[in-house]
């Protein structure tokens, strides 16, 4: 396969073909499941049905006598090893971060908590062997909803806490000095919205269900895990259960998606390295489809109170966010800051001149929720974009008319928002009227007129979300600020071989990215070296030592700006090489077009390749001068990058059906300036079917007892190819004003910007009939409900 | 244990196998046959899809037992020996049908069996022959694209194989060209 050839200096704009699409078209994947070992044992976990109880008796010794099996142990063989599952976010001082056992030792919390192990020699064995430990469970009462969660005399999903808060977070403007006070801003309004939105709990559900092979054997003990955060993984591990750092190895292979839903450190990962030490053994665990649903963390799961207050003439005077975040049964890796990350992006792209803000997470018995795609700023975005519409509505304005007169005009950046944030580029100008010209919004808006008018049953209805988010975590100061247990800069290292052939590593984890395409265009350029000649190291602690992997928009937006500055380095260094060998001063020398020159005689050149022979040679080199071009660079960003996009949407909504479907949706992007235009153009797409997957197909609920009502494919509706459609994309592009390459970031905007884009539309449907809200997901039968409403919100 | 034997990607094993184990263990556990993965287990996904006697099945769904006698076709048979790229391969790279890659052994080989039964599919055509097979990544936009593409390249490459054909069978079966060229 080849891929499409670059020109020195020309790679990074390119729509190259991707290289990592050579071994996956043709099934030479190599993904955790795939890795075998001499000896190794297969682990079963035996999982807990009951939402919540006390393990009154566990006995794992009739399982031993089941062909195959090796092992078997319970939490309480293993207390004093498993450690606790750490929480890196604790957002307040008093943040209550539960103990947080692998398995589950005296008392289950949650269904599917692990609660016994077997290990035998393959994994059918594992199984069957399951069904004969003895267990016996004294049921709890169990706490689902968060609102009767935080009543007085509610069941406490951790006895020793004394309530299922764990912490509040809180902003004030007119504390902070960034804006007004919103109590005054209510008062004096013209207008006050107020709406209650519900987020309801997702799954990830990335392809390839999570796996983990665990060798002990050797110096350093090593795991494959299919995560999105191999160096967290390693430092979590070490730090967790007192093995040394430089002892563990982690690698992430090839990872079939991760959406956030891989940005965990797992019990089934802490038990897969119990199991194997303690037998001294490889070992895997391969999560069954089932498992993963239950028991991987969830997403979203919040209840949104928002008020805005405005003027009659539109302008926006304040706005104030009350929200219920469900933690879950435990708080997983970054599980608090979620929501809180969410707290920076309601006020969106508005110049709201003041803001308040409460959030409170909530324990209850159900699976932990953590990071799922756009984490917070979906919350965020979807809330103050609906209500965006709301307020429209209720002033009998054009939905883009009211944002037109609120949003920060492109000549105002820098700007610096009411929730402290320093936006440092954008143009909502110019990606609106774009977005609105590809879809023929005013013809649009003429004919749902005319249908409106007819009274047709089939409604068209127009959704509308001009957005933006913060992305490229992060700056390391500001992620102090918020209590985050780590910094956010990334790292990169260009190692020069002989031959001149480039190896790159990076920190970063790509899990669908496509990293290795889009690094090797970036070193390409920047060093002069054919984008065929790169190779890019990811994924392995032993081969990429450091680094913070692979969620929140940052890879290129940090992991790139690392990488050009490790080939600044490289190109550094290789100068006076280069001078040397041309027998002139470094200073005369420029490097273009991948060699460096003797200004005004650009006859004799020395490309990077020459340089690398030389040094690796090292026979003549100058006294003092390292034979080495390898470089390192570690780039902390100042500030977050805030791409941004105007997203709309139509749909056909049957009043009498409750059907719903898109006719037609227009994303017009700003994610600066880009890379690879087509693996911009795919993260779009599938961030947008994501988006429009909670908007109208997608949710986790759980029965009364806590059982998962959607725990397979079967009911839990991840879109397939009939149930989206096509996508018409654009861009604009305002360069990031310190990014090294302008970059912004791009993984999380489609799913942030396309859920309140479809149920605004579907709300516009049957707004001409009272209808102010549909609850998520807009099935058939919530949006016939909803147009049958005499109230006209279901909710309201 | 029951003895049967399959012809995979163009070898031929011998194997005994526990009755109740799936087709598409087998082809992992035993076979190496890696490329061909697993996504759930309620045969939703679509991830495991292999030809079984050149028609798309889940080999989730099939027992290793009841595939006796068969031939399989895995995404790892699907290039040429030379490592020329079945066109539905090199389509899916070119449209960037893909991105983590696992739904796409499975997406490739349910798009050879759909082509194999409808050589100029619609795109709402695509989008229904591919029901069966989820893809987290993608949106399936530009798999949807790719499929098309391929279907476009196949069906300009269809006469190149049937000419030296109509040479050997000259004038003995006329409606056969027809019947390929349609
Ligand atoms: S693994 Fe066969 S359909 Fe999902
Ligand atoms: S490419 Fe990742 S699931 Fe399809």
């Amino acid at each position: 396969m080849t891929a499409t050839e670059a020109g020195p200096g020309t790679s990074v704009g390119a729509a190259l073909g991707r290289k990592e699409d050579a071994r996956l078209i043709t099934g030479r994947t190599m993904w955790t499941d795939n890795v075998t070992l001499p000896g190794m044992l297969h682990l079963a976990i035996l999982r807990s049905p009951m939402a919540h109880a006390r393990i009154t008796h566990l006995d794992v010794t009739p399982a031993l006598e089941s062909p195959g099996v090796i092992t078997a142990f319970s939490g309480r063989e293993v207390a004093d090893v498993q450690g606790s599952l750490p929480c890196a976010w604790p957002v307040t001082e008093d943040t209550v971060v539960p103990d947080y056992p692998p398995i589950a030792v005296d008392e289950v919390r949650h269904t599917g908590e692990p609660v016994a192990v077997v290990a035998a020699r393959d994994k059918a064995s594992a199984e069957d062997a399951l069904e004969l430990i003895e267990v016996d469970y004294e049921p709890l009462p169990v706490v689902l909803d968060m609102e009767a969660a935080l009543a007085d005399d509610a069941p406490l999903v951790h006895r020793d806490q004394g309530s299922n808060r764990c912490y509040t977070w809180t902003f004030d403007s007119a504390e902070a000095g960034t804006g007004g006070d919103v109590t005054r801003a209510e008062s004096d309004a013209e207008v006050v919205v107020t709406r209650r939105f519900s987020q309801q709990r997702l799954i990830p559900a990335f392809m390839e269900p999570r796996s983990i092979v665990v060798d002990p054997t050797g110096d350093q003990i090593t795991m494959w895990s299919a995560t999105q955060v191999p160096h967290i993984l390693r430092l979590m591990l070490a730090m967790v259960t007192g093995t040394p750092e430089h002892k563990v190895r982690v690698v992430a292979p090839d990872v079939g998606g991760g959406f956030g839903g891989k940005l965990q450190v797992t019990p089934e990962e802490f038990i897969a390295f119990v199991a194997a030490n303690r037998i001294g053994r490889p070992v895997k665990f391969t999560e069954s489809r089932s498992e993963t649903m239950m028991s991987g963390h969830h997403g979203r799961d919040q209840i949104q109170d928002v008020t805005i207050s405005a003027r009659r003439d539109g302008s926006v005077t304040g706005l104030s966010v009350r929200l219920l975040a469900n933690m879950g049964a435990y708080l997983g890796l970054v599980t608090p800051g979620v929501p809180v990350l969410g707290a920076f992006m309601y006020n969106a792209i508005y110049k709201f001149p003041a803001y308040r803000f409460e959030c409170t997470g909530v324990f209850t018995n159900t699976t932990k929720t953590d990071a799922y795609r756009g984490a917070g700023r979906p919350e965020a975005t979807f809330a103050i974009e609906r209500a965006m519409d709301e307020l429209a509505a209720e002033l009998g304005m054009d939905p883009l008319e009211l944002r037109r007169r609120n949003w920060i005009n492109h000549d105002e950046f820098p700007f610096t928002t009411v929730s402290t944030l320093t936006y440092d580029s954008g143009n909502y100008e110019a990606a609106t009227e774009r977005a609105k010209e590809l879809f023929g919004y005013d013809e649009l808006r003429r004919e749902q007129e005319r249908r409106r008018a007819a009274g047709d049953t089939v409604q068209l209805g127009i959704g509308v979300s001009t957005f933006t988010e913060m992305c490229g975590l992060a700056p390391s100061r500001v992620l102090g600020s918020l209590n985050y247990g780590a910094g956010g800069w990334e790292t990169a290292s260009v190692r020069v071989l002989p031959t001149g052939k480039v190896e790159v590593v990076t920190g970063t984890s790509p899990h669908g990215q496509g990293h290795e395409t889009a690094w090797s265009q970036i070193a390409a350029d920047q060093l002069g070296v054919p984008f065929e000649d790169i190779e890019v190291l990811h994924g392995d602690t032993r081969s990429s030592h450091k680094g913070l992997d692979t969620y929140g928009s940052r890879s290129l937006a940090v992991g790139g700006a690392a990488l050009v500055h490790a080939c600044e380095k490289v190109v550094d260094k290789a100068r006076p090489v280069a001078a040397h060998l041309l027998e002139c001063d470094p200073a005369d020398l420029e490097f273009t077009d991948g060699a460096f020159r003797v200004r005004g005689s650009p006859e004799s050149a020395k490309t990077i390749a020459d340089c690398s022979l030389a040094v690796f040679n090292a026979h003549d080199l100058p006294e003092g001068m390292e034979p080495s071009l390898d470089s390192d660079a570690t780039y902390d960003p100042a500030n977050f990058s805030f791409p941004h996009g105007s997203h709309l949407c139509a749909t056909e909504v049957d009043t009498e059906t409750g059907r719903v479907r898109i006719r037609s949706y227009v994303a017009v992007d700003d994610v600066g300036r880009v890379v690879n235009p087509t693996i911009v153009e795919g993260q779009v797409h599938g961030g947008i079917a994501q988006g429009i997957a909670q908007a109208l197909y997608e949710e986790a609920s759980y029965d009364d007892d806590g059982n998962l009502l959607a725990g397979t494919f079967v009911d839990y509706l991840v879109p397939s190819a009939t149930d989206l459609p096509t996508i018409t994309t654009d861009r604009t592009e305002t360069p990031a004003p310190d990014h090294p390459l302008g970059a912004k970031g791009v993984g999380e905007a489609g799913t942030i910007a396309s859920t309140p884009a479809v149920v605004n539309a579907v709300v516009d449907a049957l707004r001409p009939s009272g209808v102010t809200d549909v609850p998520m997901p807009c099935t058939p039968e919530r949006v016939w409900r909803a147009a049958r409403s005499t109230e006209g919100s279901e909710r309201s | 244990m029951s003895r049967i034997n399959l012809t995979v990607d163009g070898v031929r094993y011998d194997d005994d196998v526990d009755p109740r184990t799936l087709l598409v263990h087998h082809l992992r556990e035993r076979l190496g046959k890696v490329g061909t993965v697993v996504g759930c287990d309620t045969t939703n996904c679509g991830a495991c899809t292999v030809l079984m006697d050149g028609q798309g099945v889940k080999s989730c769904t099939v027992l290793a037992a009841q595939a006796d006698g068969r031939t399989i076709d895995t995404i790892e048979g699907l290039a040429g020996e030379d490592g020329t790229l079945h066109p539905v391969q090199q389509a899916f790279h070119e449209r960037h049908a893909l991105q983590c890659g696992y739904c796409t052994p499975g997406m490739i080989m349910a798009a050879v069996d759909l082509l194999s039964e409808n050589p100029d599919p619609t795109e709402d055509e695509v989008r229904e022959g591919l029901e069966g097979n989820l893809c987290r990544c993608t949106g399936y936009q530009n798999i949807v694209g790719a499929v098309r593409d391929a279907a476009a390249t196949m069906r300009a490459e269809v006469p190149a194989p049937r000419e030296s054909t109509t040479e050997t069978v000259e004038g003995t079966a006329p409606t056969t060209t027809g019947e390929v060229a349609r």
